[in-house]
């Protein structure tokens, strides 16, 4: 049975009204000033650094993103930790907000699907999220700019792109959980407290909690194995899948995301740099990971959404 | 063009094991007011949600405009104005704002957005607050405002689901002014009420509905008929003597009653008003007051239930 009409109808009017909507809400005020003062607290922390201890150095202004100075943690530690807030923030009440404004019904009385709607609200809310976190991008290049006085050569530049274009994936990861929340959950505090809930376990508990479980499911005399089974698992998390992601892109030398064999390091020049390409293999199945994250917790709300019934 | 815009044979709902809607079956004519009465939950809303093709159809057949919901629900939502029970709006946008957004969404052309807008608003007399921010609408307005985003979407036919329900009666009259005047301007409509007296006023034809089947349909007349049997109730107050026989033997009187002394009851399956007056004077007796009572909506509706429920009580005694 095939249904008549294109299901993008009216995308692009859900896209502009909800971004208008994100881009002049207080909300969006708040959140994005709270991630961009953190970010300038770090990265200022990043530059005494810098200046301090590093006389050469092939990827100085990569530098300004993975250094950290006591007690700020680096840029990037605070954005893999501030992004899904943000992105959570967007997308709590993006469903149940129309039921409990009434308005659900009423806007899919006009002729448009579901999909656009549902698929508007998600690109509207990951432009908005790609807008702040480019601005942000732009700072640190432009801040990085006047206070090291060096500018930054090609290569740094396209790890710098790949470094935001992973990010944007990660918040849209965050995004599909809360706006998956966001359907199940009939009230907004209801998927605003279970996806925060969800946030704090997968970033600060599940990280810890990984080797235990390991421990506690698999038993083997070969420490490798162990190690690797405990890495799997907090690799459920995006945010480990983001933090390894940044290891490899903005730090060059990184030749493995796991652990390596003495042998394996047999002939290998320690701390030489690794080119872009080599550096985006390592972290390949981490950003194909990310992505496909997105996408399918995207798709588990798509199904969701459709079969829920519109009366409020 | 056929005079049909909703065809409806046999439509169910079933949600698991519970049937919402039993296989109902009616006709909505263009032009016509249809009114759609019974309880909460006796499957009004249900019954509308299935024929914008916003719920699936269990079973059963529904044409709207020609169109199958359940197929071609763009080609239905572009024809049919929906207003759903306690509408909701954008609180942080202004009225204008609102309708500014379904008609982008609808797809009406850029040029003619801001005049279709405007007109709208003015029609349903909120021309002056157009730039509010609904945040501020009472109750009322924003019912109105529901109804202005149906007058700019220009359709065929109106969907009104509980329209009237939480309405001060003021509110209540000016709101179903408006409908006479969306009738007027030939559109059909729709309406869904559990408000009896206030439906009766505006609709030609009403379905009671009850626990999801059709209980009744028709003309609010033929509703009186049917269930109330005489139909026609006519009062007297007149004296003179022998008047009580004289009355009875009018054709089409079932049955007299005094009520008091010079207070006469007659049931009736016509209006026999005239010939009741008649029927005094050759007497001689004197005539004060003479009415008929029209067998109101409420009056069917509690006979009808009430009727229901012992025909139920019945069967469960048995």
């Amino acid at each position: 049975m095939r249904r008549e009409g294109s299901p993008w109808q009216g995308l692009g009017v859900v896209i502009l009204k909800e971004l208008s909507d994100h881009l002049t809400s207080v909300r969006m005020l708040v959140l994005s000033s709270l991630v961009v003062l953190t970010a300038i607290a770090a990265l200022y922390g990043a530059i005494q650094q810098v200046r301090d201890s590093t006389a050469e150095d092939l990827f100085l202004y990569l530098r300004l993103f993975t250094t950290a100075r006591e007690p700020l943690p680096s840029f990037v530690s605070f954005l893999a930790f501030l992004v899904p807030l943000m992105a959570i923030g967007l997308g709590f009440d993006a469903i149940n907000g129309e039921y409990n404004r009434r308005t659900m019904s009423r806007i899919l009385s006009q002729p448009i699907y579901r999909d656009a709607l549902l698929f508007g609200k998600f690109i509207a809310g990951l432009l908005t999220l790609s807008i702040s976190l480019l601005v942000m991008w732009l700072l640190v290049i432009g801040m990085g700019l006047t206070w090291l006085g060096v500018p930054p050569n090609t290569e740094e530049m396209l790890r710098a792109l790949v470094f935001l274009i992973v990010t944007i994936a990660y918040a849209g990861v965050w995004l599909a959980v809360a706006m998956l929340l966001s359907i199940i959950f009939r009230s907004a505090a209801t998927a605003a407290l279970t996806s925060l809930g969800l946030w704090l376990f997968l970033s600060v508990i599940w990280t810890a909690l990984a080797p235990g479980v390991a421990d506690l499911f698999f038993t083997s005399d070969d420490p490798a194995t162990q190690i690797i089974a405990a890495q799997t698992l907090a690799r459920l998390s995006p945010g480990t899948l983001y933090g390894e992601v940044v290891l490899a892109i903005l730090n060059p030398a990184t030749r493995a995301l796991g652990p390596v064999y003495l042998s394996q390091l047999q002939g290998a020049i320690p701390g030489s740099p690794l080119p872009l390409g080599e550096s985006l293999l390592i972290a390949w199945p981490q950003i194909v990971g990310l992505i496909s994250a997105a996408i399918l917790l995207f798709v588990i709300g798509y199904v969701v959404f459709q079969r829920q019934e519109v009366r409020a | 063009m056929s005079d049909t815009v909703i065809e409806v044979e046999n439509l169910t709902k079933r949600y698991g094991q519970t049937t919402v809607v039993k296989g109902i079956s009616f006709s909505l004519a263009r032009g016509e007011i249809f009114g759609l009465l019974g309880p909460n939950g006796a499957g009004k809303t249900t019954t509308i949600l299935m024929l914008l093709g916003l719920t699936e159809i269990s079973a059963g057949k529904a044409r709207v405009l020609g169109y199958d919901p359940v197929r071609e629900p763009l080609a239905v939502k572009r024809r049919v104005g929906y207003m759903p029970d306690t509408v909701g709006f954008y609180e942080n946008l202004s009225a204008a704002d609102n309708l500014r957004y379904t008609a982008r969404l609808i797809g009406i052309p850029h040029d003619q957005r801001e005049q279709r807008i405007a007109a709208a608003l003015d029609r349903i007399g909120l021309g002056e607050v157009g730039n509010k921010r609904v945040a501020a609408f009472s109750r009322g307005m924003r019912q109105r405002l529901g109804l202005a985003e149906i007058l700019m979407k220009d359709v065929e036919i109106a969907i009104l689901d509980e329209p009237t329900s939480g309405l001060d009666p003021q509110a209540t009259l000016e709101l179903l002014d408006n409908i006479l005047a969306l009738k007027k301007a030939g559109v059909s409509v729709m309406l869904s009420s559990h408000l009896l007296d206030r439906v009766q006023s505006v609709c030609d034809r009403v379905a009671l509905f009850n626990s999801g089947s059709i209980a009744l349909m028709g003309t609010v007349a033929d509703l009186g008929r049917q269930v109330l049997g005489g139909g026609y109730s006519v009062e007297i107050e007149a004296q003179g003597a022998g008047l009580a026989d004289r009355l009875a033997l009018i054709p089409g009187v079932s049955s007299i009653e005094q009520v008091d002394i010079g207070r006469f009851r007659l049931s009736a399956d016509r209006d026999v008003r005239p010939e009741a007056a008649a029927a005094v004077v050759e007497a001689g007796g004197r005539l004060y007051r003479l009415s008929v009572e029209v067998p109101s909506l409420e009056t069917i509706y509690t006979r009808y239930f009430q009727g229901a429920k012992q025909s139920e009580g019945a069967r469960h005694a048995a």
